[in-house]
């Protein structure tokens, strides 16, 4: 049974903030199909192609027969907590700051026993729910859960290390004038942010779904143009030090791709908006996120990108844009690197295209702003780290994996 | 009485155990502390280094060096080597390769030495950088080591047996009775069962006086045919027979049993000896609970009985199951790999009548068990062996 943790007190500004630590961080190369499965919210392990069984941990033979194809495959969740220890005076520094620290030996129903974290709840003799998670040092750790729900379930101390829930934290969207920022909101005060900042280039122009934010409790429109650097910089000034997450809303689609447009106008448009604004809020940001990775029970936890799955593959149709999606989500590996000493994770979230104003003339199937601002919240609860939402995410993760040609031909209608 | 096909180790005999006396922390190197066992030996057997015609070595401190690169460092020519990695059941394998290396005259005399140095940082360093598995799937699982993984199984255990703290913490009381007379022993303080029941817990169950404590140090003996003794004057102990496992019942969910269980038929028969004709045990005791599953394996008492059969006995010096006389790893200290070799080394003093202040009146027959390699949930190596002392 787990106490629901309480609202942080204000911070007492004269005390030295705790400077972060990372969990182990060494994996072997075939480990790291883990990691895969962490970064997408999957359960795999190995199965032999050859016997059917499964292994643990990761392996370059089947230990039943020897053979070498062994794919990592989604797999049943459920096992039986076989033994549990409490580590109380760990070697490393940050589970001894953390200490002390639940652990278990899980036989799984599907065969391998698994060295995992548990949450409170499970119990020695009784079934639990496995998952993947990403630790604070961006790595893939076994989690071991009670295998129904239990009250204040994600409460639990070990849980919250391996995730960014929103409660009681301090979040940035970073654009209110878009649907989507002002979607996401709303879903960010519902799963209980405890302020949530907006940013808005010249709030004193109004903007459609302004009653939406403005006066609201818990909601503070603050000025912020993305791509304006001075901006990005006053605003870090103001408030850097109290976003715990960071949402960036940044939205500039325009349709077309490289010869039937005339010069680079656009294109620099586009690169000003969403690479370089990416950049401007990084600097900004960033350096006080990646400071404030163990700063109590709302320390700073997440950057989320939303991104157009184009950025994966480019769609001449609107070509240029998928070029300035691709440029921020190599720019987002470079930013996941350099957070991690801090345990801040970046949440890429790919969406097809968006049912607003730029995507009108794209037939359905659209994603709902809302369905984003969902998901941005159920990412940020598990932990995630990839997120695909609406049909056509979903469908071009899978053709590119299946086949990157085919995609880039098909793409090309 | 079960029947063995291998071949007797008639003939082959060890002599000149070496400790050099262990200290918490060492600035020297692995190197160093093997060098001081070398030549312990070589001033113990009345021979010269050059006499030294095979080497094994075990530790986890040398760094890049391996057997090899230490035969240039010590300036030994030999013509058989081996480098040994096998943590706790070092020491048995070591002996095991050895004895057939003398016995088939691929060597005359063989240096069997295990030391490892111990600075401030190097037991956590070990602990990250044990194993693949253990770095990838136990490691960052709250990096409590060897206590966390060992707890996991004490726990299991004492719960399928109905064990209690004190039924193990009889084994850890006893051993430091025993440490008291040993002057090198890194333990020097009483501990009564009060004291051992009220220490902190490190790792449920697994609590303070459970665990050995990293300190630096080496041991050594050598293996040599019969007649090379004799011709050395040296006075030497009869390999009567050995054992060796790895990754034993792996089926098995949860560690309740080791390697020695599938060979304990092997290794009394090959002695022709039984359990009870042992004069003095050496069990590995890397932590309490797994001494007290090798009473199990090795045949002294049925599975599930450990707890009852230390209740009945008295496992000190003078007690009528002398066991881990030197006070053994729980009070002596854990020197690395050297570790395994503590309960051979000092099993072998007591069958020479040489263990000074431990010694077992007229022991003869003493057995010695190596446990070792937590690479992932369980420990993967186990082995055994049993020497006869020239009284016998």
């Amino acid at each position: 049974m787990i106490e629901p943790i309480k609202p942080p007190r204000r911070k007492n500004p004269l005390l030295r903030t705790r400077l972060p630590a990372s969990p182990p961080r060494p994996r072997s190369r075939t480990s790291h199909g883990f990691t895969r499965a962490a970064a997408e919210g999957r359960f795999m392990l190995q199965s032999c192609e050859a016997c059917g069984s499964f292994a643990y941990p990761a392996r370059e033979a089947c230990p039943s027969c020897l053979s070498a194809g062994l794919a990592f495959v989604d797999a049943p969740r459920r096992g039986t907590l076989l033994a549990e220890t409490t580590a109380r005076v760990p070697s490393d520094v940050y589970f001894r700051e953390r200490a002390p620290w639940r652990i278990g030996l899980v036989k799984m129903d599907c065969g391998p026993t698994i060295v995992a974290h548990l949450h409170a709840d499970c119990a020695e003799g009784a079934p639990v729910r496995m998952s993947f998670q990403l630790d604070k040092s961006g790595q893939a750790v076994a989690f071991a859960h009670p295998e129904g729900e239990t009250p204040n379930m994600a409460d639990d101390k070990q849980w919250r290390e391996m995730t960014a829930d929103p409660k009681f934290r301090r979040v940035l969207v970073t654009n209110g004038r878009s649907v989507i920022g002002q979607e996401a909101v709303a879903a960010l005060k519902a799963a209980g942010a405890k302020t949530v900042f907006v940013g808005v280039a010249e709030p004193w122009r109004p903007f459609a779904g302004e009653r939406l934010l403005r006066g609201q409790d818990g909601i503070e429109i603050v000025t912020l143009d993305a791509a304006d650097e001075k901006s990005a910089a006053d605003l870090a000034a103001d408030i850097g030090g109290k976003v715990d997450i960071l949402i960036n809303t940044t939205e500039y689609v325009r349709p077309g791709g490289l010869l039937d447009r005339r010069g680079t106008s656009i294109a620099r448009d586009e690169i000003d908006q969403a690479y370089l604004g990416f950049i401007n809020l990084a600097q900004a940001f960033g350096p006080a996120m990646r400071m404030r990775g163990a700063d109590g029970i709302n320390n700073s936890a997440a950057w989320v990108n939303i991104l157009s799955v184009y950025a994966l593959a480019n769609w001449p149709a609107f070509g240029a844009y998928s070029a300035s999606q691709a440029a921020c989500l190599s720019l987002s590996h470079c930013l996941r690197a350099e957070l991690r000493p801090g345990g801040v994770r970046v949440m890429n979230l790919f969406a097809g295209p968006v049912d607003t104003e730029w995507f009108q003339t794209v037939p359905p199937p659209k994603v709902a702003p809302r369905a984003i601002a969902q998901a941005i919240v159920s990412g940020l609860r598990g932990g995630l780290e990839e997120l695909y939402v609406g049909d056509v995410a979903e469908e071009i993760r899978q053709r590119l994996a299946a086949n990157p040609k085919a995609l880039e031909r098909e793409l090309d209608r | 009485m079960t029947k063995t096909l291998r071949t007797p180790y008639d003939g082959v005999v060890i002599a000149a155990p070496v400790t050099i006396p262990y200290v918490r922390y060492s600035i020297e190197s692995a190197q160093w502390w093997i060098g001081r066992a070398l030549s312990a030996l070589v001033a113990q057997a009345g021979i010269k280094a050059s006499d030294i015609d095979g080497l094994c070595v075990s530790s986890f401190t040398m760094g890049t060096d391996s057997g090899v690169g230490l035969t240039q460092h010590f300036g030994l020519c030999v013509r058989w080597l081996d480098t040994i990695p096998l943590g706790g059941a070092s020491a048995i394998a070591g002996l095991r390769k050895a004895a057939r290396a003398v016995q088939a005259h691929d060597a005359d005399i063989v240096a069997c030495v295990a030391g490892d140095t111990n600075h401030v940082d190097s037991f956590r360093l070990t602990l990250e950088n044990f194993s693949r598995f253990n770095q990838d799937a136990v490691y960052p699982y709250g990096a409590g080591g060897a206590n966390a993984s060992f707890a996991l199984i004490a726990r299991n255990y004492m719960r399928t047996f109905g064990v209690t703290r004190e039924d193990v913490g009889r084994i850890a009381v006893a051993q430091r009775t025993n440490a008291l007379r040993n002057p090198h022993a890194l333990m020097k303080a009483p501990l009564t069962m009060e004291q051992y029941l009220a220490a902190r817990p490190i790792s449920d169950p697994i609590h303070l006086f459970d665990c050995v404590m990293p300190c630096a140090g080496a041991e050594a003996f050598l293996v040599m045919r019969e007649e090379t003794a004799a011709s050395l004057d040296l006075p030497a102990a009869r390999l009567l027979s050995t054992i060796e496992r790895h990754n034993a019942f792996a089926d098995d969910p949860m560690q309740v049993r080791g390697g020695w269980a599938m060979d304990i038929g092997d290794l009394y028969a090959m002695a022709g000896v039984k359990p009870d004709d042992l004069d003095v045990v050496q069990t590995y005791d890397d932590y309490p609970v797994i001494t007290m599953m090798q009473f199990e394996d090795l045949g002294f008492c049925k599975k599930g009985e450990g707890a009852e059969f230390v209740r009945q006995h008295d496992l000190t010096i003078d007690g009528d199951f002398p066991h881990n006389t030197s006070g053994g790893q729980l009070s002596v200290g854990q020197a690395g790999a050297a570790g395994a070799y503590l309960g051979l080394v000092e099993g072998l003093r007591q069958v020479l009548g040489t263990a000074g202040p431990t010694q077992v009146r007229n022991a003869s027959l003493a057995l010695a068990s190596g446990f070792g390699m937590i690479n992932y949930d369980r420990g993967l190596a186990s082995g055994a062996a049993i020497l006869a002392g020239p009284s016998r």
